[in-house]
């Protein structure tokens, strides 16, 4: 399928008191059309700000993309005017933000927010938008939607905000949406519905989605392809089940075997990674990795590898020099 | 682990119950309702067990771990530790009993005093129940910063030198500092990254292993209380639905919200997923201000009859050590 959305090269950096923060380094990445991409993290390690960047939603100062280019339909998303932009965002690429209580504004009905796209995307009028949010709302499951257009969002539970966000976000049938950490503040059950809600809503209206999260667990039921992120960078990608049954990078590895399953009942101690995440104060010159590895060697100290194809598959990438199975470089 | 009749019960929680009053008025107030957080619990913890608690959010399981310790006073119930009801104790006598149990908080960036050094904050309990001072007390602060793998040349930094982990750390040799028995855990790993999460849990298990601790560990993560806890109890809206031994309850679940509570977990594994079969519950769990009549579950439960509606069902052991909440089983 056509790569819908191309992203080439992105850096972004924060400039804060203590010196300049380099949030992202250099992460390239594509979309292809109906896919369903993966992008998985700790806190701090730039995923959210990838596609902040990409949207151009990060506020300048403190944070500025210094280099980079997002191609959407032939478009660098960088380059346009903010006109330009503007007509994208929330039309043709929509947001889902991680926390329901205080993405909605609190003055507002839910009909006036979950419409406003409609209307200025499409220039639609009020009452045929507030018909087609009824019919959204409808579609994400809040029942008696049409009477509760004119409730306002504290009237709402976490999960059904969570709901009529998604619906705020599809009502233009934009090609991408991102959901960023979208059921990270929901519980289990909750986050269940609003999964299995994603899902359906994908395959009837065939969007592509990015879906940031920290849960490897919830990306493996749901992402076709992950991107596993590290400092700022992408440090493995692969088609979801090659990535879980055959993890390359050190990092990947370290984080599924520190996770605890449900299914497991044989008692192990948990592989924990040692050290902390590095703050990124200069940009990494070496694999930013390499002081938390059990695997380093000389060169891990030295150059960064880049992503690099594992055993000849170009669709499944580490940025490692060490082969984790022998412990020597990679052939 | 040794057979059942003959494990000592460290804690004893009889039908505990807590309600927050919620009230009207500015002046005069005058009580309207109430939260019924916690309805009328009842387990035992024995010695060097853990035991897992879980729930969902708001399902009163914190407040169950708070009023345990005395941190709530209940409003009827009692709790027995070590053979003595705290319920009815007071002053003095209560402040001697709260040395032998602790509390490990979920948010390391709140639960720290900013303006206390390391040093200070670890050795505070001690000073308070004066056990120890002046070099004894350097001494002991630094015996657990080692302990629980910090360098005792940090005595002298402030909190906010730290990362979340390490200041888990640091909340960790806090409970410790009072060689108490019983240490409640308020979800101690959910404010931290996957990769801290596995560290923090590894020393909360070697400890055990090394002082005889009991834990009774809070948490909204079913993998990670299935990992570290000989039993789990599930609770739901203010009472516990489920309670058993750890494999007994993850492997043959019989209340139908622990049912849909464990098919809700992801795993991590593309596979297992794709044969998954998910019990999605309906909407959103009720108020506690007016909890549903008869059980608790009935409003989103996909098995619900008449009966449900009309009588509570009663905590029952359906197999040794097995006790379920519920008609249908």
């Amino acid at each position: 399928m056509a790569d819908l959305l191309k992203v080439q090269g992105l850096e972004t950096q924060f400039q804060t008191r203590e010196g300049t923060v380099h949030a992202v380094n250099g992460v390239s990445f594509n979309l292809k059309e109906g896919e369903t991409l993966g992008i998985v993290g700790e806190s701090g390690c730039g995923k959210s700000v990838t596609v902040m960047s990409m949207l151009r939603l990060i506020p300048t100062p403190p944070g500025e993309v210094v280099a980079g280019q997002a191609v959407y339909q032939g478009k660098d998303l960088l380059k346009m005017s903010n006109d330009e932009i503007r007509h994208i965002r929330g039309s043709q690429i929509s947001m889902v933000f991680q926390d329901p209580m205080t993405s909605f504004n609190p003055v507002l009905t839910i009909g006036r927010q979950v419409a406003e796209p409609l209307e200025i995307h499409n220039g639609a009028n009020r009452q045929q938008s507030a018909e087609r949010a009824a019919e959204m709302l409808e579609m994400v499951g809040i029942p008696k939607a049409k009477d509760r257009l004119n409730d306002y969002p504290h009237q709402f539970s976490g999960g059904m905000r969570q709901r009529v966000m998604i619906a705020m976000s599809l009502i233009c049938t934009p090609q991408v949406l991102i959901a960023d950490e979208p059921t990270t503040a929901l519980d289990v059950t909750i986050q269940a519905q609003i999964v299995e809600l994603v899902k359906r809503l994908r395959d009837e209206l065939g969007m592509a989605i990015i879906w940031i999260t920290h849960d490897l667990g919830i990306i493996a039921g749901l992402a076709d392809r992950v991107m596993v992120m590290y400092a700022g960078l992408v440090i493995e990608e692969a088609p979801v089940k090659e990535l879980y049954a055959n993890p390359q990078h050190p990092y990947t590895l370290g984080l599924l075997e520190s996770l605890p399953r449900v299914d497991e009942s044989r008692d192990r101690r948990l592989a924990s990674i040692d050290g902390l995440p590095p703050v990124l104060m200069e940009k990494p010159e070496f694999c930013p990795f390499a002081p938390r590895c059990k695997y380093a060697l000389d060169r891990c100290w030295n150059e960064n590898p880049g992503l690099l194809p594992v055993d000849g598959n170009s669709e499944h990438r580490a940025a490692c020099w060490v082969d984790p199975e022998t412990g020597r470089e990679r052939a | 682990m040794t057979d059942n009749n003959q494990k000592e019960v460290l804690l004893h929680v009889d039908n505990l119950v807590k309600h927050f009053p919620i009230t009207q008025g500015i002046i005069i107030q005058k009580q309207v309702g109430a939260v019924h957080a916690v309805d009328g619990v009842s387990f035992d913890i024995y010695k060097g067990e853990t035991l897992g608690l879980v729930g969902e959010s708001g399902c009163g399981k914190s407040t169950t771990g708070r009023t345990i310790l005395q941190l709530y006073r209940p409003t009827s119930g009692s709790v027995y530790f070590e053979g003595k009801d705290l319920v009815a104790m007071k002053g003095e006598e209560l402040r001697k009993t709260r040395k032998r149990m602790q509390m490990i908080f979920q948010d390391p960036y709140a639960s720290l005093n900013p303006r206390m050094t390391v040093g200070e904050i670890i050795g505070e309990p001690m000073v308070i129940h004066k056990t120890h001072s002046g070099k004894d007390l350097e001494d002991r602060v630094a015996d657990l910063l080692n302990l629980v793998g910090l360098n005792p040349a940090f005595s002298n930094r402030y909190p906010h030198e730290f990362s979340g982990g390490q200041r888990q750390r640091i909340g960790v040799a806090r409970a410790l500092a009072l060689d108490p028995s019983l240490i409640v855990c308020d979800e101690p790993i959910s404010a931290l990254d996957v990769s801290i999460q596995a560290q923090v849990v590894n020393l909360l298990e070697d400890l055990q292993a090394e002082l005889g601790l009991t834990y009774l560990f809070i948490a909204h993560d079913l993998s990670m209380v299935r990992h570290i806890s000989d039993r789990v109890a599930v609770m739901y809206l203010g009472i516990i639905v489920e309670l058993t031994d750890r494999d007994q309850l993850y492997n043959n679940p019989l209340h139908p919200y622990t049912q849909a509570l464990l098919s809700a977990v992801p795993i991590p594994d593309p596979y297992a997923e794709e044969k998954r079969q998910r019990i999605i519950l309906e909407g959103d769990v009720p108020s506690p201000v007016n909890p549903p009549s008869g059980c608790r579950f009935r409003t989103r439960c996909p098995l619900a009859t008449t009966i449900c509606e009309q009588e509570k069902p009663e905590f029952r052991e359906i197999k040794p050590g097995h006790f379920v909440a519920c008609h249908l089983v």
